[in-house]
């Protein structure tokens, strides 16, 4: 039933393989995000690479959700509420680009990826 | 009274903020050259036109706004815009000039037409406004233009809608040209094209839906701002919802508009990029 009053457009068909972020998924995932928010602050950053679990501890974050960020899961962290420009923070200290993170999700290799965005050029 | 000369629009994909500073160089390599290019005429027509004011179009990605405020329409009202570490390395560029009268004649026509926005006095600017400023701006060079931002909330569903981005825009054309100055303006949308960057359709890129739009903003906006959020995400992907910045834009030329330029590629990072010059006359 919360589910029906938060989210706007609930009556609407799902499109496969993307996540409306919608009221759900902010509460869902607010320490998540709220976390790779912080990234946004080089010192921020350095403390979480001394010790990440415990940086996401301090954010309050799930057991999932800490799981997902130690193993850099980033399908699992939107599962999780997760919200891409958030975790585009989260996979910039790690070096990890918008390409990376679309092969990762979609089982590509970054290059198949590559390739598979400049084919729907092609026509 | 003020004059609105034009729109432009512009991808602003992150990638193209570490690319800027090397464009010379990189308008030989193949992956760059066909982006770079496209602006050519854009910079030429600006030139020309030689705008006092830039009022950019745009959306945070997590800089200024987080999730505990996420205002729907936001407006600067500052004498200066920074950016700031993002999290992933875009350079600090030279600061932007703002003005603060014109940001409050905008504000009070808007909540006068019943446009609640977010009045920002101290307000950080990202890639979705560095980068087209300095692309249209080559090397950075906007020292003199005078800059008033417009975030509009992508981040969050439910986003605005098209329609309410497409009047919105109109009572921002509405505000700035009952102000009373000499100045000339130019409007920027920035963002787009089609791409995804989140789930299982991460890569996606609609070309036919894209240069429909390219086609239709010319003279048949109104066509456009028909459309929900749901089917603008299934057509343009999760992040190419970004298209309302360029539907507000559009909203704010209320002149006969012609367009000038355009160029449309796939792709820099996940993105189609797409460009466009539109003329606004009186």
């Amino acid at each position: 039933m919360i589910k029906a009053t938060l989210s706007a457009e609930h009556d609407e068909a799902p499109i496969p393989g993307t996540y409306m972020f919608d009221g759900n998924a902010a509460m869902k995932g607010y320490a998540l995000n709220k976390m790779c928010y912080s990234f946004n602050n080089a010192e921020n950053r350095a403390e979480f690479l001394v010790d990440q679990e415990a940086y996401c501890r301090k954010y309050g974050l799930t057991a999932l959700q800490t799981k997902a960020i130690l193993e850099k899961n980033v399908l699992d962290m939107i599962h999780n509420g997760g919200n891409i420009y958030y975790l585009a923070k989260f996979a910039g200290i790690f070096h990890l680009n918008v390409q990376d993170v679309g092969a990762q999700q979609t089982g590509m290799t970054v290059e198949q990826f590559k390739k598979f965005i400049k084919s729907q050029g092609e026509n | 009274m003020a004059r609105i000369i034009g729109g432009l629009t512009t991808s602003h994909i992150p990638s193209i903020g570490n690319a800027t500073p090397r464009e010379d160089d990189l308008r030989s390599d193949p992956y760059w050259k066909p982006f770079f290019s496209g602006y050519d005429k854009a910079r030429e027509w600006l030139a020309d036109a030689k705008p006092d004011v830039a009022v950019v179009i745009y959306n945070d990605h997590g800089l200024n706004f987080f999730l505990d405020k996420m205002p729907t329409f936001a407006i600067g009202a500052a004498a200066e815009y920074r950016n700031a570490d993002e999290g992933w390395g875009i350079p600090t560029i030279p600061p932007f000039k703002g003005i603060p009268e014109l940001s409050w004649h905008i504000i009070n026509s808007l909540v006068a037409e019943e446009f609640d926005l977010t009045m920002c006095q101290e307000m950080l600017v990202d890639h979705g406004f560095t980068v087209p400023m300095s692309l249209f701006w080559k090397n950075n060079t906007y020292g003199n233009v005078l800059t008033v931002p417009v975030c509009i909330n992508t981040v969050q569903h439910p986003n605005p809608t098209p329609a309410r981005c497409y009047k919105l825009g109109q009572a921002i054309g509405r505000a700035i040209e009952s102000w009373d100055s000499e100045l000339k303006v130019v409007i920027l949308g920035t963002g787009g094209m089609s791409h995804q960057l989140d789930g299982e359709r991460a890569g996606f890129i609609n070309k036919k839906f894209d240069l429909m739009c390219m086609d239709k903003i010319v003279n048949e906006p109104e066509e456009l701002a028909k459309i929900s959020t749901r089917e603008l995400v299934r057509q343009a992907g999760a992040q190419g919802s970004e298209f309302i910045l360029w539907l507000a834009m559009r909203g704010a030329l209320s002149g006969k508009v012609t367009k000038i330029h355009s160029n449309y590629h796939i792709a820099i990072s996940n993105t189609a990029t797409g460009l466009m010059v539109l003329e606004n006359a009186a």
